[in-house]
């Protein structure tokens, strides 16, 4: 048992949730290998999104898998670090965008 | 970046037992992962045959005007192996009877050995269809003596491969070294103006992709369509084919994946992509390896980890083609690493 919340060796075990409910974890592996597979968008493309989507979700097993698969799909570090200020804007923004729920909150309260 | 090769260095890693030890140990020694022999034996693989033999791999010397980070032939300036012309003969002797269709020069930079153009100018007189000669490009601008490879190329119909690691500056020098990138493709340039790479040339110029670290090259096709449209859009060169191969864990390429901390991962990653459907075309059923010292291997990597021929023949000087064909291939877990994904080669891809 690791010491700790996150263990880098756990991804290469990330297949064996299916050991506790193989119906579930196929299905679940089948549609992901589905998803990334070359479609409207390219696998190139795709790669980028999950890099994003990977630090939004602050995920350190994704962000260790899409760095990687975007070396091996030639993705250069130029256009890795992009995609991670499109998701760090977007989660920025959702932030923000609260801020005129908490205007209009203030100006309701206030006389 | 290093500059000496491992046997320069003295480092353990340069012998072929050690790096076996540490192939064979660890990981795979523990259970964690299979060996390569039991995946062979689950698709009643084992022992490994030869198919029919198509080409001859000569490697002409182990000296480079390179040190890149990866070589698995641990080649540099400081490496003194190369090959005679007495052992040359020898081996045009066998390409007169042979019955593979391709011949393939490799190193080191073929180009350094001496003796490399009388060869070259004697082979390509024996009717061999594919003569494959392959260049790392920088030599061909390395010293004047060397400008006219491509009119040489051209004059002997060699097909000529070369190693470009990337079509960026950044990853070309990290991997083989400052200002690599520049010389390359100056080198491409000067082959382009002979006709090689161009659209329906018949002198044929391919290039050969490898990741410049710790992760398996992505697909063949898509990797050609991006280093195509780069190369031409800022360059206006043309290649034909890119062949997209995989580090295999030997050398300096198993010494960088240790010293970073990488080792384990990157087996795991192998034998993770290990794709049974490979096997069927793996480079070492349809080859024979020649060494600078005419002893005959498998393929290059087992010529590197001092793996020889399991056969009663192990030499060029008694070679015969058909106790050869009667022998069983050496694996290990090396192996790996042409059975990931596409499978890979000395050609790239293999399925």
């Amino acid at each position: 048992m690791s010491d700790s919340y996150y263990d880098p060796a756990d991804l290469r075990k990330f297949g064996k949730i299916s050991e506790w409910s193989e119906e579930l974890g196929t299905k679940f592996f089948d549609y992901y290998g589905k998803v990334f597979e070359e479609g409207a968008l390219s696998a190139r493309e795709k790669s980028l999104i999950a890099l994003a989507v990977s630090h939004v979700v602050k995920c350190p097993y994704c962000i260790d898998a899409y760095t990687k698969d975007g070396l091996e799909k030639g993705i250069t570090k130029e256009e890795m670090m992009e995609a991670v200020h499109v998701g760090a804007a977007i989660e920025g923004g959702a932030t923000l965008v609260h801020g005129v729920q908490m205007m209009k909150k203030y100006n309701k309260l206030s006389m | 970046m290093v500059t000496k090769s491992l046997k320069a260095r003295q480092d353990e890693l340069a012998m072929g037992n050690k790096q076996l030890e540490i192939l064979n140990g660890g990981l795979f020694k523990e259970g964690e992962i299979p060996y390569f022999k039991d995946k062979l034996a689950q698709i009643d693989k084992l022992p490994l045959r030869p198919k029919k033999l198509e080409i001859l791999q000569i490697n002409v010397g182990y000296m480079c005007n390179q040190v890149c980070e990866h070589c698995h032939v641990d080649a540099g300036p400081d490496r003194k192996e190369i090959m005679t012309k007495e052992t040359m003969q020898a081996c045009l002797e066998v390409i007169k009877n042979t019955g593979a269709h391709t011949l393939d020069l490799t190193g080191g930079a073929p180009e350094m050995n001496p003796n490399f153009r009388w060869f070259v100018e004697e082979a390509s007189n024996l009717g061999v269809k594919d003569f494959i000669v392959r260049s790392n490009l920088t030599i061909i601008r390395a010293n004047k003596k060397y400008h006219d490879l491509p009119q040489f190329f051209k004059k002997h119909n060699v097909h000529v491969i070369s190693s470009m690691p990337h079509y960026t500056r950044g990853k070309t020098d990290k991997q083989r070294g400052d200002g690599v990138f520049d010389k390359s493709i100056q080198a491409l340039k000067d082959l382009n103006a002979v006709g090689y790479g161009m659209p329906n040339s018949p002198l044929r110029l391919d290039l050969v992709y490898n990741p410049s670290g710790a992760f398996l090259p992505g697909d063949q096709k898509a990797m050609e369509r991006d280093f195509k449209k780069a190369l031409k859009a800022d360059y206006d060169i043309e290649f034909h084919q890119l062949f997209a191969i995989t580090n295999l864990p030997i050398a300096r390429f198993l010494d960088y994946l240790i010293a970073s901390g990488n080792y384990e991962d990157y087996m795991y990653s192998l034998v993770e992509a290990y794709n049974p459907a490979a096997v069927e075309n793996v480079m070492c059923t349809n080859t024979i390896s020649v060494s600078w010292d005419g002893w005959l291997y498998d393929c290059d990597f087992n010529q590197m980890l001092g793996l020889k021929v399991a056969s009663k023949v192990q030499h060029i000087k008694e070679y015969n083609e058909t106790l050869l064909q009667n022998r069983n291939i050496i694996i290990s877990q090396h192996c790996y690493g042409c059975t990931a994904g596409a499978g890979s080669s000395c050609q790239g891809s293999v399925i």
